[in-house]
């Protein structure tokens, strides 16, 4: 079986980010499986490490977190985005964009549009 | 920022032991039971349901310990607990972790200690703003062997415009003033300097001003700057100082600025740093000559600030460019033959250095004592290896990185290096008042050095660097145990414990061969300074004290009741005459400043011209010139070796008559009687202020050389002239009998004052004492290394004590077998002595190609003894090879009184 690739750390983390500003404050779980609904179960996700990585984020005060009621009354710990984290995401999606879009306009070239 | 701010999170979880361990295992829970649920509803059988949601999640214990780690910080835990362990260690073997912490606290201790004077001294040794822009200027003329001739003030303006420096200062070297009209006339210390000289320095007063940069006062402007020390002492800090009037010399001069506390002026010697006047003064006008190129000012230092970012080799290049068109431009002033250059010399050199090279060879020899220690400890270290090697084989079996055994081991030998380092710092502390005794006067910034942040910063770094170096290699060693052969044939020696006995012997032949090194440079030192203490000075020291008063010399000279020889002779007859009624002195003599044998700094050097050879003072040799009284040379027991000495009808109005030492007549008059032969020498500019030359001075006699101007030098040209022709204003008063230096000193005071009440009295030593301060610096340097000397020779005794006993312990076995199998006693004795004399060789080896080219580097220190002197290296060697057999005697015994049916029994 081919091994699906690997999550970078940075990666996860602004999926991590992009989720909260979509969906709105969400428990672990609830992002963890928003990220792998939307990789289409290309990322594996380790669901666990994503713990880890929530408490980095709080830490760095990109996100906060606290303790509410779940949809089924459960009792779950939710984050939610801070303004901070808004701020980091915007900058880091337009990062993202703009290598995103230099890496395309190099797959675009063919030998012949060279001058 | 968000770095920071996780970080301080952490730091602060870390601190206060904050845990989210419960929160994370509630957040797993939950989440096992969302998964579950939506397993369940994807219609799995709830065990399978349970089972994928775990599968899912992954390890639980590794997502906890990520999830501590981000929450605290593990490299800190890790090392505390590393340290809580380390601690422990070294509380079960007290012995071992008091020798190691003493063996470093006196490395560490000792180094630091040198540090501290080398801080004060050679680190920082202008306290001024910007001090590598400061030099000193010195002319001289190298065609005829004169140094330090001094500048005229057209050169000195010269210079002040060539474009090369901030401002160009002259400066006196220092010299005596009476201060007159408080409690007792004061001879103080003070310099003349050009207005600018503060500004040269970069220093300003703190209260009031210093001297006005536009003033242009061809002579002195009656200005006068004063120490803190001054103010404080003889005026009590009065507020009101400014504009107070000072009798100097007879003359009024006006307080015009205290310099801050803590001020020290320039200078080579701690009387030029510790001046407390100072006389603002134009060098061109009465009393000074007239400011033409030729009259150049003697013993006036040249001081200047380069202009910024100009470094000194360039301002050299531009300076020799502008001597070059100087000398074109008055080809008269600057005859060809005499090739006048100027030098720029850094005025810190001209502050230490003398005590460099002193200094450098003490801290080499410091540093070899900490490598020593430093070696011994990691000695003991690996000696203790062996005894924790099971402890270690074990950790690795339950699966401890070897990086994490590394570090652990790393963190042990650091805590003990620390600790070492700490308590050489707070011993170093405690004793800095009695140590600080030892240090020689005569070192500049003496009251500089002191035990502080700096030095404590600079012990913990010592301590951490040794720490981590020869931590590091006895932790590699330990951590590379053969696992497998450990644990199984424990007690009887591995292949590891091979490695390490080889690594313990060679740090033990470099440790032998380190002190051999040490005790050759203190053995050469020992001998030289022996040789100099032995050498025959030429003169008679016992029983001589020397008393010194200064006669005043106003600006005007006509107000000078000291004028003229005739005039000072009536005093100093006088002083004589009651010098001797005196209980217990026998004789009595009076001479000048340079007079005083090896106890003056500023040789007074004139150029000598000899009838017939030389027409100009600006091609003159110069020669030094002291000023006696007839009795000088019977006092101090100097023979006559021809012609005749000073007579008491030898006076300022007969002709003058001038005698000289073997040295001169060999220098100047070779294969010539220099009897009878005539010189000139320029004059004293003060009190002979008409334009004529000079009289002919007839040379009368010649007297043994004698070293009175350097124990190290053997013949230096001397040419003395009668007091009785010649004036001068300091008087040295030259007594030998039974005398008592407690009182004596008083007694000539009262005398003095009773002539005249005016005089000062100072600087009451015996020649001995003059004799032994000239040697302090030897002596320190050599007192000190020897101490290092004989530190390193007990450390390395004791190093190659530990390995011999450990080599004995490690072959017990073997030494019971070969007992068992009848080996002789005496035998067994000779194999462990052979082993420890061959380490010595070795040690001994190495050591003696080490010290021959350390005593080629300190051979400028070294006098009458080569630097491959065989005697110093035989004897040392020798000294070193007795101490290795008897530290290698001690487990000889032990190996030669095992019994081999226990020792076989118990293994």
């Amino acid at each position: 079986m081919k091994e699906k690739p690997d999550v970078l750390q940075g990666t996860l983390a602004l999926m991590v980010l992009k989720t909260l500003d979509v969906l709105g404050p969400q428990h672990g779980w609830g992002i963890a499986r928003r990220i792998e609904q939307i990789s289409g179960d290309l990322l594996a996700v380790n669901q666990g490490t994503l713990y880890p990585l929530l408490l980095r984020l709080e830490n760095e005060g990109s996100i906060a977190s606290e303790w509410g009621a779940s949809e089924n009354n459960r009792r779950a710990r939710f984050y939610r985005l801070t303004v901070a984290g808004r701020k980091q995401l915007q900058a880091e999606t337009r990062e993202w964009e703009q290598t995103a879009a230099i890496i395309a306009r190099f797959f675009n070239v063919k030998a012949e549009d060279l001058p | 920022m968000k770095f920071l701010r996780r970080f301080l999170i952490r730091l602060s979880n870390f601190a206060t032991r904050r845990s989210a361990d419960q929160r994370l295992q509630e957040e797993i829970a939950e989440h096992l039971a969302f998964q579950t649920e939506e397993n369940l509803r994807a219609g799995m059988s709830p065990a399978e349901a349970r089972r994928q949601a775990a599968l899912k999640l992954g390890a639980v214990q590794a997502i906890r310990e990520h999830h501590h780690a981000e929450q605290s910080l593990p490299l800190i835990e890790n090392l505390l607990s590393d340290l809580k362990y380390a601690v422990r260690i070294l509380l079960r073997s007290p012995g071992f972790s008091f020798i190691a912490i003493a063996t470093m606290a006196l490395g560490v201790g000792a180094t630091t200690a040198i540090y501290s004077v080398i801080a004060a001294t050679l680190l920082h040794p202008l306290p001024y703003p910007n001090p590598t822009e400061l030099v000193r200027i010195q002319d001289d003329l190298s065609g005829v062997g004169a140094q330090g001739v001094g500048m005229s003030v057209p050169e000195l303006r010269d210079l002040d415009s060539s474009g090369i420096f901030q401002s160009v200062a002259f400066a006196g070297r220092g010299a005596n003033v009476n201060l007159t009209g408080s409690a007792q006339p004061l001879r103080l210390s003070f310099k003349q300097v050009t207005p600018n000289y503060f500004a040269v320095l970069g220093v300003d007063a703190q209260l009031g001003r210093t001297f006005d940069l536009h003033d242009s006062t061809p002579g002195y402007n009656l200005e006068v700057v004063i120490s803190d020390g001054l103010w404080k002492r003889e005026f009590g800090g009065d507020p009101h100082i400014l504009g107070k009037a000072l009798r100097l010399d007879n003359d009024e001069y006006h307080v015009v600025g205290v310099m801050p506390r803590g001020f020290r002026d320039q200078g080579s010697t701690s009387d030029e740093q510790n001046v407390e006047l100072w006389l603002g003064a134009g060098f061109a006008g009465i009393p000074f000559p007239p400011p033409l190129r030729s009259s150049r000012l003697r013993s006036r230092v040249v001081i200047a600030r380069l202009k910024p970012g100009l470094s000194i080799a360039a301002a050299q290049g531009r300076l020799d460019a502008l001597a070059e068109s100087l000398k074109k431009q008055y080809p008269a002033e600057y005859p060809a033959q005499t090739k006048w250059t100027v030098r720029l010399i850094p005025l810190s050199e001209t502050v230490v250095g003398s005590v460099r090279q002193s200094l450098i060879l003490l801290f080499g020899a410091v540093g070899l004592v900490l490598l020593i220690s430093c070696v011994n400890v990691a000695n003991l270290l690996l000696a203790r290896a062996s005894g924790r090697s099971r402890e270690i084989a074990v950790r690795q079996a339950l699966g401890a990185q070897k990086i994490r055994l590394i570090r652990q081991l790393l963190t042990e030998s650091l805590l003990l290096f620390l600790l070492g380092g700490i308590a050489g710092f707070g011993l170093l502390f405690c004793t800095q008042h009695f140590l600080l005794r030892l240090v020689p006067e005569s070192l500049p910034h003496l009251n500089n050095i002191s035990i502080n942040w700096s030095v404590l910063a600079f012990a913990l770094a010592v301590s951490v660097a040794a720490g981590t170096v020869f931590g590091l290699a006895p932790a590699w060693l330990m951590s590379r145990f053969d696992l497998i052969g450990t644990l199984r044939q424990e007690g009887r020696g591995s292949s590891g414990s091979l490695g390490r006995s080889r690594t313990r012997q060679i740090l033990v032949i470099g440790e032998l061969a380190l002190s051999l090194v040490l005790m050759v440079a203190a053995g050469l030192l020992l001998r030289s300074f022996w040789d100099l203490f032995a050498v025959q000075p030429g003169f008679n020291p016992d029983r001589v004290m020397a008393i010194q008063t200064w006669l005043p010399g106003p600006n005007d000279p006509t107000m000078d009741p000291y004028q003229t020889a005739t005039q000072e002779s009536v005093l100093l007859r006088e002083i004589l005459r009651r010098s001797r009624t005196l209980p217990g002195v026998e004789e009595a003599a009076i001479g000048d400043e340079t007079s005083l044998p090896l106890g003056h700094s500023n040789p007074g050097r004139l150029p000598l011209i000899r009838e017939g050879i030389e027409t100009m003072d600006n091609e003159a040799p110069v020669i030094d010139s002291p000023i006696v009284s007839p009795e000088y040379f019977h006092l101090l027991g100097m023979p006559l070796e021809r012609g005749r000495l000073f007579s008491d009808h030898d006076l300022e109005d007969t002709p003058q008559v001038a005698v000289i030492n073997q040295a001169a007549a060999r220098t100047y008059w070779p294969n010539q009687d220099p009897l009878g032969k005539r010189v000139r020498l320029q004059l004293d500019t003060r009190g002979l202020l008409s334009s004529a030359p000079p009289a002919w001075t007839t040379i009368i006699g010649v007297i043994a050389d004698a070293r009175t101007e350097s124990l190290a030098d053997a013949a230096i040209p001397l040419i003395y002239r009668s007091v009785y022709q010649r004036i001068s204003k300091v008087v040295t008063i030259f007594l030998r009998g039974q005398l008592d230096p407690s009182t004596l000193p008083a007694q000539v005071r009262e005398q003095i004052q009773s002539i005249d009440p005016g005089l000062p009295v100072f600087h009451a030593e015996t020649l001995d004492d003059v004799l032994s301060t000239s040697l302090s610096v030897r002596r320190f340097s050599m007192e000190m290394v020897a101490f290092f000397a004989g530190t390193a020779l007990l450390l390395a005794g004791l190093g190659i004590y530990g390995t011999i006993s450990y080599v004995v312990n490690e072959q017990r076995r073997e030494i019971a077998i070969r007992l068992a199998m009848g080996a002789q006693r005496g035998n067994i004795l000779k194999m462990v002595l052979r082993r420890g004399l061959g380490l010595a060789a070795a040690g001994a080896g190495l050591g003696v190609v080490g010290a021959l080219i350390v005593s080629h580097l300190m051979a400028g220190l070294l006098y009458g003894v080569s630097p491959t002197d065989l005697t110093t290296f035989a004897g040392v060697t020798l000294v070193l090879t007795t101490v290795a057999l008897a530290a290698s005697y001690i487990p000889a015994l032990r190996a030669m009184r095992v019994d081999p049916i226990t020792t076989l029994h118990s293994e």
